[in-house]
């Protein structure tokens, strides 16, 4: 070692050391407070001293919102400001319900809302079983011993690092009359479609853009699942012939189900939610046959010609309310799939 | 004697005290704007001139999408936030948001005799004489015509009073001679589709003032919705997104794949800078219905908002752009129709080609047979709850989830239901 090196490696010990001396310093500091804060508080208390800073954020930027929300959605008007706003009890929420028939969303005074209802519903469905199943036959196949697996993974994870707005801008290049799909229709001979304006058409697109944007991230979940399967019982399984399928049903779906359930529920919370790049996909269009709750209550409350909070803020409600009862469902299903014992609810081991 | 570094920290303080001092004293004004071509680049280039010739204040053109401007900036206002003075479309929405600058302008009756109509456009009231901003543009909507199209199929253009019905007809003809996707297409947009319906005996509004879908409204409604049915217009404008929201059909026209297009006088930049001489068009005067043969006045306005803190510099900014030179020189190099009577009476030389120049006359000649209802619609405040619900209603329809009678009785329901919250 040359002495110029040595004399480097003799300097950077010497600025670790005064950096560690420096922070060793700033518990000593802080003890004195620390002291001061449990003498008056008590040392029972003192846990919220810690929470109090994540508390205050949570308070502020979600708990608050909320109960404004809760206040507009019984007011109406067009001002923004709570104080100026009058109070009008149920009628928001009223106005959202008031339906011959709620099946029929034409015969409704919001027929545009309970469409959302309904498209939201239909999409929630469709998407989320068609998301897991894609999700598990492609952790399936990423789980196995491929030609290119780290570089697979890396292609169907991709999507998901892609901002929603792109994902719809770039299916909207694609989708429109004039776009590669219909370019490429033309060039085997096929007629061009009009995508964008055919309403089964756009919901199925929506559905196939959604799964695309998304399923890597899933797909990661389950996963991490097929590798935490011992390796043992499938090779007790091999040992008593258990056919693929069997394999598949009694081994690795019983232990892959608390992912699937995790899967299921940020899923179907995310679907219900769905918004930004079908908002820039279609716009909600053809007519409404892709406008989702979180649409209407964003067209509502901001775009539309008279800006109507107040009926926004109640639509959310309705939202919220259905998104309360898909966690707690999942709290309920959740808390009956656990693995006990090292065994998964549904015979795994018994193959 | 003082040491050095005190010496240069008392140099520094009065720095720092000399620039604070300074920024108190001076004003800033920011000014939120959205531009069809370069309107918010003329705009800045103009303040450069206004903070030269006042030394004490500043001025800041944020541009921004249209999108912003309506639907962002009104919740902003709304919240008691915003810019200082903005480039708005809905010119009496807003009125409660605005400032009314009559005390800081120089000489109001120069504004008045000027900007008279705009600047109603701006009031809330017939009674209401404040002056609220400056009306930076008047455009009216008219339809662009693909003229190599009509020469290549060999049909005649329909004449000046050429209805609606010879303009499908032959822009079909055209179509169908030149192998063109589509006959004709107009903007995503109530208030392009106002102007037919007012030719089309539409009075908007009933003898007390209020909004109205008459049969004139019904009957241009049908024909319109059965011409995107029937292929006359591209489906995918009105029909290929939801909700009201704008979109142009600009592109379609410019790729030749329409022949007629009704949109605006401030099309008219994009239409000499994108299509060059790609093909020739021409801007065609408004088609006639049985009433009248009118399109609709509209056009943006710099307005000035209560929220600012500098009313007296806002006030002096606009006036400054309001004087005849200025207002002159933004109009010509925006290429924008002006609404400054005593610009309009000298008239204004546009820099731009033959093409150009002759749509600005067209449009210029159509200000003339603006029905009274197309000035009284861009005039109501609340002329969104008819403008943006026909937009929804009318797409619901050409995509085939209502009848026409079924849009028309939700779209009587919907401006009802808009009014009344409006009065809340």
């Amino acid at each position: 070692m040359s002495q110029s090196a040595k004399a480097d490696g003799d300097q950077g010990k010497a600025g670790a050391s005064a950096l560690g001396r420096a922070l060793a310093w700033l518990p000593a500091l802080l003890e004195p407070v620390m002291r001061f804060a449990q003498r008056v508080l008590g040392a029972r208390r003192m846990p919220w001293l810690f929470l109090a800073p994540n508390l205050l954020i949570f308070g502020t930027f979600t708990f608050l919102p909320i109960i404004i929300n809760f206040y507009y959605a019984f007011t109406g008007g067009v001002k923004l400001f709570p104080s100026e706003r009058p109070f009008t009890g149920m009628e928001n929420l009223a106005t959202l319900f008031d339906c011959r028939d709620y099946f029929d969303p034409s015969t409704c005074r919001k027929d545009i809302f309970w469409q959302a209802v309904y498209n939201t519903a239909k999409f929630a469905v469709l998407q989320v079983g068609l998301m897991v199943v894609f999700s598990v036959i492609t952790a399936l196949v990423l789980n196995r011993k491929i030609i290119g697996r780290g570089f697979w993974r890396g292609v169907y994870f991709y999507p998901v690092l892609l901002s929603p707005v792109v994902v719809a801008l770039i299916w909207k290049w694609i989708l429109q009359s004039q776009g590669v799909l219909n370019g490429l229709l033309v060039g085997v001979g096929v007629a061009p479609t009009e995508w964008l304006t055919s309403a089964s058409w756009m919901f199925f697109w929506v559905i196939l853009v959604s799964i695309w944007a998304h399923m890597g991230f899933y797909t990661l979940i389950v996963l991490a699942g097929l590798q935490a399967i011992p390796k043992d019982l499938y090779d007790a399984a091999q040992m008593d012939s258990a056919s693929p399928w069997r394999v598949l049903r009694r081994i690795t779906l019983p232990l892959l189900m608390p992912n699937l359930l995790v899967v299921i529920v940020l899923a179907l919370i995310r679907a219900v939610q769905i918004f930004d790049e079908v908002f820039v996909l279609t716009g909600g269009g053809p007519g409404t046959a892709t406008t989702f709750l979180v649409q209407f209550i964003y067209q509502t409350g901001f775009a539309e010609a008279i800006h109507l909070y107040g009926l926004a803020a109640a639509a959310s409600l309705v939202l919220a309310g259905a998104l309360l009862v898909l966690t707690l469902l999942q709290l309920k299903i959740a808390g009956g799939g656990e693995i006990k014992d090292g065994k998964a609810k549904g015979g795994a081991g018994h193959a | 004697m003082f040491h050095p570094t005190a010496k240069r920290l008392s140099r520094l303080a009065l720095a720092v005290a000399a620039c604070t001092s300074l920024a108190a004293w001076s004003a800033e004004i920011r000014v939120m704007c959205y531009q069809d071509g370069n309107e918010c680049d003329v705009t800045k280039d103009l303040a450069k001139r206004f903070e030269a010739a006042n030394k004490d204040v500043t001025v800041i053109v944020d541009t921004v999408p249209y999108k912003a401007i309506t639907e962002q900036l009104p919740v902003q206002l709304g919240a008691g936030e915003g810019p200082d003075i903005a480039r708005v479309t809905d010119l009496g929405g807003l009125n409660r948001f605005y400032l009314d600058i009559t005390p800081y302008v120089k000489d109001a009756k120069y504004w008045e005799a000027n900007f008279g109509k705009p600047l109603a456009w701006l009031r809330g009231s017939p009674a209401d004489k404040g002056i609220y901003g400056l009306q930076s543009q008047l455009t009216i909507t008219g339809p662009f015509v693909n003229k190599t199209l009509f020469d290549q199929a060999k049909v005649a253009m329909p004449g000046p009073k050429a209805t609606w019905d010879d303009w499908v007809t032959a822009t079909r003809a055209v179509a169908k001679a030149t192998q063109t996707p589509f006959a004709m297409a107009w903007d995503r947009s109530g208030h392009r589709f106002a102007g037919p319906a007012i030719s089309y005996g539409a009075k908007i509004f009933d003898a007390s003032g209020n909004l109205v879908v008459d049969d004139g409204y019904k009957a241009i409604s049908k024909k319109f919705v059965d011409w995107n049915k029937d292929g006359t217009m591209p489906k995918e404008v009105w029909g290929g997104t939801g909700g009201s929201s704008y979109r142009d059909a600009f592109e379609e026209f410019k790729n030749g794949r329409i022949v007629m297009y009704l949109s605006g006088s401030w099309q008219i930049k994009r239409m000499d800078s994108q299509i060059g001489k790609s093909f020739d068009w021409i801007v065609a005067p408004n088609p006639c219905g049985p009433a009248a043969c009118t399109g609709i006045p509209g056009g943006a306005a710099f307005v000035a908002l209560k929220r600012t803190k500098s009313p007296k510099e806002v006030g002096r900014f606009l006036d400054f752009m309001a004087q005849e030179a200025v207002y002159g020189e933004m109009i010509a190099r925006t290429e924008n129709l002006p609404a400054h009577s005593g610009v309009a009476a000298k008239g204004v030389t546009y820099n731009v080609g033959p093409a150009s120049k002759a749509a600005m006359n067209t449009f210029v000649g159509e200000v003339g047979k603006l029905s009274p209802v197309a000035y009284d619609v861009q005039g109501y405040k609340l002329n969104r709850a008819i403008f943006l619900n026909t937009v929804t209603r009318l797409s619901q329809s050409i995509v085939g989830e209502m009848s026409t009678d079924d849009a028309m009785n939700r779209l009587v329901k919907d401006i009802d239901e808009a009014v009344k919250a409006a009065a809340k």
